[in-house]
């Protein structure tokens, strides 16, 4: 396989070539699949609209393209790679590709902690991440004391992560039937995991906080790529490597809260994208930026779906993405089962 | 003698169980170091405490004067290159691109590749004998091979002391003696190396100092020629044997009596 080093004054990375087309191809895609997500919608807008709109146009379909639609398809963008990044986090730590935010419980966790939010506090926008990402870090914290004593990153902490799941969605029901007939019609479609009804006044503090949590995964990216020598030539080779892991956890668990507090549990983006990002450039270990413009692409495709399978009735993108991750999960149960 | 890379009264354990107590080892600066002893007697255990693999629960290891506790992560890496028993190559490798990996100590977040990386990957392949490998997977190598892209990703890292866990395991006789030798010639360029190794007569053969270690303490250490006698393999191993020398090299070989 050729590599290729870019170099621009003290600036220089080796990148293998396919990685490059990869990167290149997949930017292609998420840009075409915003301009279609833009055009979709009550009424199909042509592109040229959508460029008009974009530059400033007036009118009433510019208004609602740059009101309505671009937020939405920007949130699928962000949110997918943003929970793409995470499962890839989370993928590496378990090196085991069931290892997934969503598998071991932490979206039960961060919708734990908004459900409290929303019920006990006013539920604010700030106040929903807040209290996503202490009840996804609660939740990570929970897994992780429960799955110590068995050479911690491993099959176990899956399984255990499988039961505090359980657990936790078994709260969260509960946390439901308690609440407010109001609050429990907003909780119960919220948890279904949707981008239906997403403006400008719900992403800006998500936006922020994916970006910070993203730049600094990128940071941390090569010394995560050579933690997946294992734990001692990882060590050997001058990574920190207790400190490394409780960064990339805070920063899967940011990124996977995050996304909850503000569309609900998307459940197989952050299983999926990983997965197929790594097979897609061929690369060893889960690579954080494929599974990041993987996930960007699914949730885009997903959001797309969910609103012509049914149309004119709009589908929480949560439930489509459950349904092919379901059949996915399955798949990999059986393949890893049938291997041990 | 001198020693930068030294143990002092280490106490080593895993949780409760207690490994090695008052351990002091010091590391002579460019001579190849031989560990010797039998299973579980704590050489891998001995080594990870030397790359802070395991905190001892007292005593220190010093680099150069210095805890090595005390050093930043990557500096040390840039002094001391180990080599664990058992390492695993992540899924879908190539050889070139495990090598590389050696180079992580010298990078940083905006310079992640440069010139200086890519000549000692290509060095270090060659020193290995892999260079001809080099864009094969990791997983379709055998054993042998495998076990030199690790020795080459080792050298690739550049330090001036190599600690290598029972390197010549997996190796066929012949390329045993080719490690051994790349060893010796790195020894002789000034490199400190540290090996675990099972066969004493090659520790012998290959070796300045040997380390004998029972039951996780040094029981004797030395020139070969000086400490290694039938009485000492007999202390160590409980093998009874007759030392005699080499026919080649004079130096110490163990033969099994019965
Ligand atoms: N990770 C570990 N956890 C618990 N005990 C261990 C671990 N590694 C080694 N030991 C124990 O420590 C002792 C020394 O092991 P080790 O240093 O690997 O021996 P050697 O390398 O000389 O064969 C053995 O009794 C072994 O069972
Ligand atoms: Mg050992």
């Amino acid at each position: 396989m050729t590599a290729v080093v870019l170099r621009r004054g003290r600036f220089s990375v080796r990148v293998e070539r396919r990685t490059l087309v990869v990167t290149v191809v997949a930017l292609v895609v998420i840009a075409g699949l915003i301009l279609l997500g833009l055009c979709h919608g009550a009424v199909w807008a042509s592109p040229a609209k959508v460029f008009a709109a974009l530059t400033g146009g007036h009118g009433e379909s510019a208004v609602v393209i740059r009101q309505w639609r671009l937020p939405r398809v920007l949130a699928a963008a962000v949110f997918g790679a943003a929970l793409g990044a995470a499962g890839a986090i989370f993928q590496g730590l378990t090196r085991n590709p069931l290892g997934s935010p969503e598998v071991i419980g932490l979206d039960a966790g961060a919708y734990t902690g908004a459900l409290v939010a929303l019920t006990v506090l006013s539920g604010t926008s700030g106040q929903l991440v807040t209290g996503a990402v202490l009840g996804g870090l609660v939740a990570a914290a929970v897994v992780y004391l429960l799955s110590r004593s068995g050479g911690v990153f491993g099959l176990r902490l899956v399984v255990v992560g499988i039961a505090v799941n359980a657990m936790l969605t078994a709260v969260n029901s509960w946390i439901v039937l308690r609440a407010d007939l109001e609050i429990a019609i907003a909780a119960v479609g919220w948890s279904a995991g949707s981008l239906n009804g997403i403006g400008w006044d719900d992403v800006g503090v998500p936006f922020a906080v994916i970006g910070v949590l993203l730049a600094l995964l990128a940071s941390r990216a090569r010394s995560a790529q050579q933690a997946d020598l294992g734990r001692e030539v990882a060590i050997a080779t001058g990574v920190g490597l207790d400190r490394l892991r409780l960064q990339l956890v805070f920063i899967g668990v940011g990124c996977t809260a995050t996304v909850t507090a503000v569309a609900g549990p998307i459940a197989f983006i952050a299983l999926a994208a990983p997965q197929i990002g790594r097979r897609l450039v061929a690369a060893p270990g889960v690579p954080v930026l494929p599974a990041a413009l993987t996930g960007a692409v699914l949730l885009l495709a997903t959001d797309l779906l969910a609103q012509v399978l049914l149309a004119p009735v709009s589908l929480p993108a949560g439930v489509v993405s459950t349904v092919v991750g379901g059949i996915y999960l399955i798949w990999l149960l059986a393949r890893k089962v049938g291997r041990t | 003698m001198s020693a930068r890379l030294s143990a002092r009264d280490l106490t080593l354990r895993y949780d409760d169980r207690v490994v090695s107590t008052r351990l002091s080892v010091d590391v002579p600066d460019g001579a190849f170091t031989a560990v010797v002893g039998p299973n579980a007697c704590g050489k891998s255990t001995l080594l990870r405490a030397f790359v802070r693999l395991l905190r001892p629960s007292a005593g220190v290891v010093l680099l150069d004067g210095r805890d090595v506790r005390s050093y930043p992560n990557k500096e040390l890496a840039r002094a001391l290159g180990f080599l664990p028993q058992e390492p695993i190559a992540p899924e879908d490798v190539r050889v070139r691109a495990l090598v590389a990996r050696g180079r992580f100590p010298y990078q940083s977040l905006l310079s992640t590749w440069s010139d200086e990386d890519e000549h000692c990957v290509a060095e270090a392949m060659t020193a290995a004998g892999v260079a001809d490998l080099a864009d094969r997977p990791v997983h379709e190598l055998s054993g042998g091979q495998r076990q030199r892209v690790w020795i080459a990703l080792v050298l690739a890292q550049r330090t001036t002391h190599l600690l290598l866990d029972e390197p010549t395991s997996f190796l066929d006789i012949a390329h045993q003696y080719q490690l051994l030798e790349l060893l010796a010639g790195l020894r002789d360029q000034g490199r400190t190396v540290i090996a675990v190794l099972h066969d004493i007569n090659q520790a012998c053969r290959y070796a300045d100092h040997v380390v004998a270690m029972r039951d996780g303490q040094v029981v004797a250490e030395g020139p070969p020629s000086r400490v290694v006698d039938a009485a000492l393999i007999t202390k160590v191993f409980e093998l009874p044997c007759v030392v005699v020398p080499d026919p080649v090299t004079g130096t110490p070989m163990v033969v099994p009596a019965r």
